[in-house]
This record gives C-alpha cells, structure tokens and sequence, in this order.
C-alpha cells in the first residue's frame, strides 16, 4: 500500500501522519489478496470521495459549516456537499456545537440512527472537551464519553479552511479502512489480543 | 420621576424607594401584582423589559424591569421573600403575557413559585433536575445531574398553584395537550427549526391548534459561570450567545461595567465599537435573508447573501483576527486599533452593498411564491407585540417603533442620522422586509461615520483587577435581534454576584404558539423563520 493522500495535497503537507502510518504498518504486514484488495481500493475510493454530511449543529460552529457550504469554500468540490437532514442517509457526523445533557440522548439516539459504516467529527473546542463552558451544569465534557469519535477539529469555531482539513483527515482515515476486514489476517486472535490490550474486549 | 415616586408612595404606603439611574421600588409580596398593575395601567408602563430571579443568600426574590413603549422612562420594582425551603411570589402572568415564561425561567434556576402562573414547569432543565442551579448553595458537581444517554423521562402534565380565596395556596396538576389533541414532534433535530428547539404541535388536520416550545437543549449556563469569573473574564460569553450580534452583546456588557465603574471610553473607541456593531447587523440580516429564504426552498438566495457576509467577515477578521467570536470590545475601549485597510475595505464594501440589495429583492421580495407563502401569515398585532416584548425588526413590523438606537441612544448613535425601519401589517412578509431595509439603515449610519473616526487611543486606562462597587445596574442595547438587557450585581469583589442576561430571541420563541395558532403546519417553518430566533441565545 502506497503513501495515503489526496490528489491535490502532497503527502508531506499533511500534520500528523503517525496515525496513518500505523494503520497502513499494520495492513502492510497482514499482507492481502490482490484480488480482494483491489477491490477494496475501488469501494474506498468511491466512498471517500463522497462523504454525506449530517445536518447537525447545536451553536456557533454551525455557522461557519454554512459558511463551509456557500460558494467562498464550497465544499461541494470534495463531494461532502450533500447535507442530509436524515441520519439514515448520512455517512459522517460533524458535531458542531456543545453538546448539553439534555441533548445527550437525542445525540445519542442520532448516532446509533446513522447507517454503517459511520465516522463522527468532533469540531470546535465545546465537542472536544466542553471548552469554555466545561464548568457548566449543564455541559457534556467532550463528546468522547458519548460517541466514538474519529477526527478533532480544534478551534472556536474553526475556521472553515479547517474544518475543510478536518474533513479531508477523515477521508484518509477511510481509505486505508479494509471493507472486507481481517480475512487475509495471519495473525490469530490470541497473539492479535496480546499486542492490542486497549481493544480487549 | 419624583412625582411617580409620589403617586405610587400615596397609592402604596408600604413601597419603599431606592433612587438610581432607574427608580427602584421596594415592594412586599402581597401587593406586587396591585403595584404593577397600577404601573401599566395608570402609568404608562406596558413594556416587561425582563425579570431578574434573585439569590440574596437571606432572601430569595425578582427584580422587574419594567419600560414604556416609547423607552423614556424605566422603573425597577423589587420583591423578595425570607422562606428559603418554600419560596412563593405572586404571578404577573395575567398583566404581561412574555411573564408566564420568564416566570418560568426563575423557578427552573431558583425554585421560586409564581402563584397563579398557569405553567409552572421546568424550563431549560429536566422534570428529575436535582436542586436550583442559580442558588448560591448549588452544588455544581452534583452526581445525580450528570449527564446520562438515557432519554429524559416526559411528561404531559404541568403544575401551577392556585390561592384560594381564604389565603391558602394550593397545588394543582393540569395537563398540557388535551388526550384527544394529535400532537406531533418537530426537532430538535430538525434543519429547519435554526439550532435546537423542540415544537411540540398539536394538530387538527394541518391547521395548528397549539404549541407548547420545549427549549434546553443548547442551555449552557452561562449566567452562573459569569459569577466565577472576573469582569473582564466574563466578555467572551457574550460572542458564544447570538454569534451574529457578538459586537452588540460585548458592547451591552462593556457598556454596563463602565456605568458601575466610571470608566470613560475614548471617543475613538466609541466610534469604532459603533461601526462594528452596525457591521455586525449587516453579516446578520444577510445571513438571515439566506437561511429564511432556503426554508422557504430558495436555496441560491444562500450564495448569493454569504457573500457579502464573508466581505463583512474579512473586515473583521483583519481588525479583530477572527470570523467569528471577536471578543474585540474590552472594558474601556475595544481590544486593538482598527486595521490599517479597515475604511478602504468598508468604503467598497458599502459601494456595492445597494446593488446586492436590489438583487435580493429582484430575485425574491416580489416572487410570488414568496408573497403567498408570507403575506398576512403570522400576524402580530401592535398590542400583543408590546405585550410579548417582541423587539428588534420584529417588533418593528408590528408597529412598535422600539429601536434602542434611537429611543435611548448609546455609544455614537446621537450623532448619526437614520431612520426606524416600522411596518405594521405585522405578517412574515413585514418581518423580513424590515430586515432587508435595516441593511440600508446600517448602511446610512456607517458612511456617516467611516469618513469621521477620531484620531486618538482606542482603549482607557483601566486597572487590572477591575472591582465595581456595591450595587446594580441596568444597561440595554438594540441587537440583531431586538433589545437586549444586562443585569449586574456587586458586592464589592472583582466577580458579579449576578449577571442577568435577558435576550431576545427567548421572547421570539414564546410568541410562536400565539401567532402560529390557526396557521397551517407548513407555515410554522416560515413564522419560526421569520422571527429570527437564534437557540443557543435563547437557552443561554
């Protein structure tokens, strides 16, 4: 498996790459079939350039996603245009906004609606730990004890240029995704267990 | 003043007075609701600007504020009580119809009882909240509040206290929605309601017959941060409450710390805090052109309002280094000097800001889809508009002339000319041309003051822990959105006792269910869009 980027973005450009890395060190050692690779390639190659965005922002961060929408960042060039109103359509979540207790089971309840396979974004400092409002009563802090979360966003609010890198992060993130799992795996789940010890489950 | 003070000290041997910049009077409990009543009828007091629940630590009480429509005269009247464990008051609900909800406020953040307001429930927390978060003996680390992906448990039922006639107060359970009404559940999640707000619509076919708003869901708890923070520490809440008008609220507040400590703002300062408000209103009404009309499936209108919002947005970003949350006026003045592009970048943007102008209208105003979907819908009649305190452009499409700027003029607004934007058909149609004129308003104010910006510093001298003196203060500014009112409190420390936000957009949502009474279902979209509500200032 090759360097992960985009077409556009050479691949020194991108911040934080030991993440990536890991992940394709771990592909590249369990080897893979060519023909179940390739197709792999193909599915992530549709689906990372056609992420579906739903719609949901609680605050500020909402507005500079409208901004990310509108013709100045537009985008619609990378595919993510399609904002469904609807979970069931959507592929990723980009939680703009604080999340207060009371919105924490309809948060919930959103996520577990959304079809797999699914990826949240936390974006703005509120999703990621509460920021300036994580004294509150009545804030979550961080989103993280809710959902599982794939890529932080940080600022308040980001700018739309990060949110934009943000997104792009994630469509890394999915391309070196195996759609058809560890069928190739050499490793058995015992060994597998023993140097995952986080995953033990 | 003094001869209110008279009349009211005739009329109410036991009122006891409290002179201010505002006439305070002391009340006891039992005659409240005769001494307001006495005020709105008799003297002209119809306006509820806000009421301001209170934690004394020895007594619980409100303080209300309380204006004519014309703005020249405010009165403050005080009522408290001793009984912590049962505290009751008397409800204004019946004289002020926005009263029922802030009444509701107070008891979800102080546990007080408004007898005879027909709905005492919970505002922005849950029927299992435990305890009254605003009381100064609030444990905010409590457990059992924590937050849990369980559902909230519902309920149709709502309280209210009834007195008897022989002085006993008895509690009563009511229920919301009749058992034969169909009631539908639009939000919170929802792209059309702005943010998240819960409607729950009881239907008769597709006319609605009522709405109970369900609000909470962004309610963040900043007042009672504010009392853990310093003054100036305090400012940047205000940019995260309506983020269109984040120059306006910070302005409010600013404004306010500067009365209680005597700080003079140079003129400068004054100027430029002037111009970014108004600046402000523009990126707002556009993007509220934007948002309204993609309700409404005219979704280009979007591209076409965001792109004089992002030429607002560059102004700011190079003054104040943000898009958003600017944090850019500071107590004494505003935090950096303006840009040295700053009258350029404003000079072109006016320069093609009419003809943007005329475009929205070409394109929209006169469609006539847009003119069946919105003319005569979600009417708002002049007294209801008073009686609901609904300000801002909205107020103004109902005939109510209650612009801040002009009626009690602050920062640079008395040197400035321009007009009232007042309609009074008071429909949806009214509510968004209102705000497609005020762009040119503010258009009208900045070129009058972009030519004319004082040399001179941009901030004052103001020492580093900032600590007001013993007392309060009241302080109102026109938003985006209509007026909006800053309480504080001191005790003499560097912290506010208590800071009272009241904002706009709460009374924008508690109108809903009067004026969408007898609408189609599908109009509730455009009515909630027309008033402009932003949630998150809302819930606070």
């Amino acid at each position: 498996m090759k360097e992960i980027t985009t077409k556009s973005m050479p691949y020194d450009a991108w911040k934080d790459n030991e993440y990536i890395e890991k992940l394709v060190n771990e592909l590249r050692e369990s080897g893979t079939n060519v023909i179940v690779g390739s197709l792999d390639k193909l599915i992530n190659w549709g689906r990372s350039n056609s992420i579906w965005p739903l719609t949901f922002a609680t605050s500020c961060c909402g507005i500079e996603f409208v901004s990310l929408g509108a013709a100045r960042f537009d985008m619609a060039r990378f595919g993510w245009e399609v904002a469904r109103s609807s979970p069931r359509q959507a592929d990723f979540m980009m939680v703009a906004g604080t999340i207060v207790n009371r919105m924490v089971p309809v948060f919930r309840r959103l996520y577990d609606q959304l079809a797999e396979p699914k990826y949240v974004i936390a974006c703005g400092s509120c999703a990621i730990s509460g920021g300036p409002f994580r004294k509150s009563y009545h804030v979550a802090k961080g989103i993280e004890d809710i959902v599982p979360v794939d890529v932080f966003v940080p600022g308040c609010p980001p700018r739309p240029e990060a949110m934009i890198y943000g997104i792009m992060q994630l469509s890394r993130k999915m391309k070196v995704e195996r759609f058809f799992g560890g069928v190739n795996r050499k490793m058995n789940r015992k060994q597998y267990l023993a140097e995952h010890p986080e995953e033990n489950c | 003043m003094a001869e209110l003070q008279n009349k009211i000290s005739r009329q109410f041997p036991g009122a006891t007075f409290e002179d201010g910049e505002i006439l305070l009077i002391n009340i006891a409990d039992a005659q409240l609701h005769d001494l307001i009543k006495t005020l709105r009828d008799e003297h002209g007091f119809d306006y509820l600007v806000t009421i301001v629940g209170m934690d004394w630590k020895t007594s619980m009480g409100c303080v209300y504020y309380l204006a004519d429509t014309g703005m020249s005269r405010f009165v403050s009247v005080k009522t408290q009580t001793e009984d912590r464990d049962n505290p009751m008051l008397h409800s204004i609900a019946d004289l002020y119809r926005i009263a029922g909800i802030l009444e509701r406020e107070v008891y979800d953040f102080y546990g007080i009882v408004f007898i005879n307001n027909p709905d005492m429930r919970r505002l922005f927390l849950n029927i299992d909240w435990k305890g009254y978060p605003l009381r100064k003996d609030y444990d905010v680390n409590d457990a059992a509040n924590a937050p849990s992906i369980e559902n909230e448990r519902q309920s149709d039922l709502t309280q209210t206290w009834v007195e008897l006639p022989d002085g006993k107060v008895e509690r009563r359970e009511e229920i919301v929605f009749k058992p034969e009404d169909f009631v539908v559940n639009i939000g919170p999640q929802h792209p059309a309601t702005h943010g998240v707000l819960r409607f729950r619509t009881a239907v008769d076919g597709e006319t609605i017959k009522k709405i109970d708003v369900y609000m909470g869901y962004i309610h963040r708890g900043v007042e009672k941060l504010c009392e853990d923070l310093s003054y100036m520490q305090t400012l940047h809440f205000m940019d995260r409450l309506d983020y269109f008008s984040a120059h306006n609220y910070h302005h409010g507040l600013c404004l306010c710390i500067e009365k209680a400590a005597g700080i003079e703002v140079p003129q400068r300062a004054v100027v430029v805090r002037t111009l970014m408000d108004e600046l402000s209103r523009i990126a707002s009404h556009c993007l509220f052109i934007g948002t309204f009309c993609m309700d409404l499936g005219a979704t280009t209108m979007l591209f076409y309002t965001l792109r004089v919002r992002e030429q607002v947005l560059d102004i700011m970003e190079k003054t104040c280094g943000a898009r958003m949350t600017f944090n850019y006026d500071c107590i004494g003045g505003v935090m950096a000097d303006i840009h040295p592009d700053f009258v350029k970048d404003v000079k072109e943007l006016l320069a093609t800001l009419e003809k943007n102008v005329a475009e929205y209208n070409k394109l929209f105003t006169g469609n006539v889809i847009a003119k069946n979907r919105l003319e005569g819908v979600g009417i708002l009649n002049h007294d209801d508009a008073v009686s609901y305190a609904i300000t801002g452009p909205s107020g103004r499409a109902s005939g109510w002339a209650c612009d801040v700027r002009k009626l009690v003029p602050y920062a640079a607004y008395d040197k400035v000319e321009f007009e009232q934007v007042v309609r009074t058909e008071g429909d949806s149609m009214a509510r968004f041309k209102n705000r497609v004129d005020e762009i040119l308003q503010s258009k009208h104010i900045i070129e009058q003051l972009i030519d004319n910006i004082p040399e001179g510093d941009f901030l004052a001298k103001v020492p580093k822990v900032l600590k007001l003196p013993v007392g309060h203060w009241f302080q109102v500014v026109e938003g985006c959105r209509g007026v909006f009112g800053v309480y504080i409190e001191s005790d003499g420390s560097n912290k506010p006792y208590r800071l009272k936000l009241a904002t706009p957009s709460l009374n924008s949502a508690a109108v809903v269910d009067h004026i969408t009474r007898g609408q189609k279902i599908a109009d509730l979209i455009t009515i909630g869009g027309s008033m402009d509500y932003i949630v998150p200032d809302m819930d606070r």
